[in-house]
């Protein structure tokens, strides 16, 4: 009980946080329809008919992922300021397990990634998406298992590091190279061999199949069969919660 | 005698340097005791120890009845602790740091409010609660975390260097607070400090730590009686012929001439000020000046450490820390 009632606080808090970020909030909005309608619109008049589909309903799915995977690290990180601003030790010496402070963490981040991933998807029909009953009922579930994965990425990142120095590395290191190898703007199924594999052994290449299969429905032909692209999310996550309450157990 | 912290020989080691050497220390219930000491002493170690922060390397320590090591859940419900660096959250109210804290403790959600508000009038707070924390000057964050440390009525409160950083009036306000504190709520108070001023204020009886061990511990009063009687300074235009008279008169333990002026340790100064001052009117010796000092713990702390306390400057905050304080 008193720990239901420790995670709930903890998501709490992240709320609270992340209603109060207002610039954040914005650029949430802002970015995905910067990608979607002035990138979308740019390369698709010059490559997007090379993809067979239209290409801003191509990376619309991508973008959901991007949203998901950038709000999921920058967040998730915030446990590093939590250590250094000192805030951890309040937390850390509360009568509260700390595999609760991870659950509550995860949740709170989580929830704050979907929140941005349901304004991306409602930005759907700028582009022609056809917001139906179905595809939200489909697209909702599996955005919460692919937060899920991305969150515990962020969060053991943040067990990992003790300062912000090496914020720019994580960018660098991270987000861009799992954005940009995960099919989001280009199709993996075209790509030579000896690139595939980099693809593959990417967790946000299924994400954005997966997506890409339910928001463009059956003209979308996903890498491996629809279930086996679930079934492989449901281990990513299932591993990463395991390495992340592992390691938030030993945080000092 | 119930005793709520009872340390026994408390080791910490950092690889090959001892934080903590083998202490050992026993506080009653109600007490305030006070860990003074220089940066870096192994204050702070202790502290954590205490606080289940911290595992000991060897030896235990029973807090409120519990084993740090073995049952830190029990002795995290008995403790408050203010830490040295801040430890709230700037996004949030001051209040909404408050109901997290309960909540994070499990206080009785019906009792919760009106608690909030109890502590928070400790260290008059109130109007402020609703504001952001971003908002707060540094002494107000202190009084928050104070108040905070309270919520979950702990058996004891730890407050690791409550007034650094602070200016002097913030710093006096914090010491009404916990005088206050002390009288109201039903709790044993062990603090950390490096201020000489605050140990002597605040606490009835302190320990000194110097390299992680305890070099003296009593009364602040007792310890300074051990350095033996207190110094009257007289300065006078023939500081030698005086100093040989009083000599001759052997009415004082120790005799010396420090900046022109002639320092002398006696028993009861009050009472053999008149016959100093005669002893200079019958050798026709002008006095100056006369100033009588009784020990300061500070003459303590050098006496047992052979080092000025005052010397060593307060600690740097790391420079985040600082950043959120302003």
């Amino acid at each position: 009980m008193s720990e239901a009632r420790g995670i709930f606080t903890l998501w709490k808090r992240e709320m609270l946080r992340f209603v109060r970020e207002r610039t954040r909030l914005v650029s949430s909005v802002v970015t995905p329809i910067l990608w979607l309608v002035i990138f979308g619109t740019g390369l698709g008049m010059s490559l997007g008919r090379a993809t067979g589909y239209n290409y801003q309903q191509f990376i619309f799915p991508g973008i959901i992922a991007q949203t998901l995977l950038f709000t999921a690290m920058f967040m998730g990180i915030s446990v590093i300021w939590d250590k250094q601003f000192g805030f951890m030790k309040e937390i850390l010496v509360a009568p509260v397990s700390r595999l609760s402070i991870f659950i509550g963490k995860m949740l709170g981040v989580g929830t704050s990634a979907i929140v941005q991933a349901i304004i991306v998807l409602a930005l759907g029909f700028l582009i022609g998406i056809p917001l139906t009953i179905p595809m939200i009922a489909e697209a909702l579930p599996m955005m919460v298992l692919i937060a899920i994965g991305l969150v515990c990425i962020g969060l053991i990142i943040a067990s990992i590091l003790n300062s912000l120095e090496n914020f720019g590395a994580i960018v660098t290191f991270v987000n861009m190279p799992m954005f940009f190898l995960s099919g989001s703007l280009f199709p993996v199924a075209t790509l030579p061999s000896w690139l595939k594999w980099v693809f593959y052994i990417n967790p946000l290449t299924y994400d954005v199949d997966a997506l890409r299969a339910i928001t463009m429905g059956s003209s979308w032909k996903t890498i491996f069969p629809f279930w086996q692209i679930v079934m492989i999310i449901v281990v990513f996550d299932v591993v990463m919660i395991a390495i992340g309450s592992y390691l938030f157990a030993r945080t000092k | 005698m119930t005793y709520m912290i009872e340390a026994q020989g408390l080791t910490k080691k950092f690889g090959s340097l001892t934080a903590v050497d083998n202490i050992s220390f026993q506080v009653e219930k109600g007490e305030v005791f006070g860990l003074l000491g220089p940066n870096g002493a192994g204050k702070s170690t202790t502290l954590s120890m205490l606080c289940t922060i911290l595992k000991p390397t060897s030896g235990t320590a029973l807090v409120n009845g519990f084993d740090v090591a073995k049952n830190p859940s029990q002795v995290r419900k008995s403790i408050g602790i203010v830490f040295q660096d801040p430890s709230i959250d700037d996004k949030l109210t001051g209040r909404e740091n408050m109901q997290m804290h309960g909540d994070l403790y499990g206080v009785p959600r019906d009792q919760l409010k009106s608690r909030i508000d109890d502590v928070l009038k400790l260290v008059e707070l109130e109007d402020r609660a609703d504001s952001y924390m971003s908002t707060y000057s540094g002494g107000m964050r202190r009084r928050l975390e104070i108040a905070r440390s309270l919520i979950h009525y702990p058996k004891v409160l730890f407050l690791d260097e409550p007034t650094i950083g602070l200016d002097p009036q913030s710093r006096d306000h914090i010491w009404n607070y916990i005088r206050e504190l002390i009288k109201t709520e039903d709790i044993t108070v062990i603090l950390t400090t490096h201020y000489m001023e605050e140990a002597d204020k605040l606490c009835p009886r302190i320990a000194i730590i110097d390299h992680g061990t305890i070099v003296a511990m009593d009364t602040p009063k007792k310890l300074k009686e051990q350095l033996g009687g207190e110094t009257i300074t007289v300065k006078t235009k023939k500081n030698e012929l005086f100093m040989e008279k009083i000599k001759e008169a052997n009415i004082v333990k120790a005799i010396v001439i420090v900046n022109e002026e002639v320092k002398m340790t006696v028993d009861g100064a009050h009472s053999l000020l008149p016959s100093v001052i005669n002893i200079a009117m019958q050798n026709g010796i002008f006095i100056e000046s006369v100033s009588v000092q009784e020990p300061q713990l500070d003459d303590v702390f050098l006496h047992y450490t052979g080092r000025a306390l005052r010397d060593t400057k307060g600690k740097e905050l790391s420079p985040m820390a600082r950043m959120r304080r302003h």
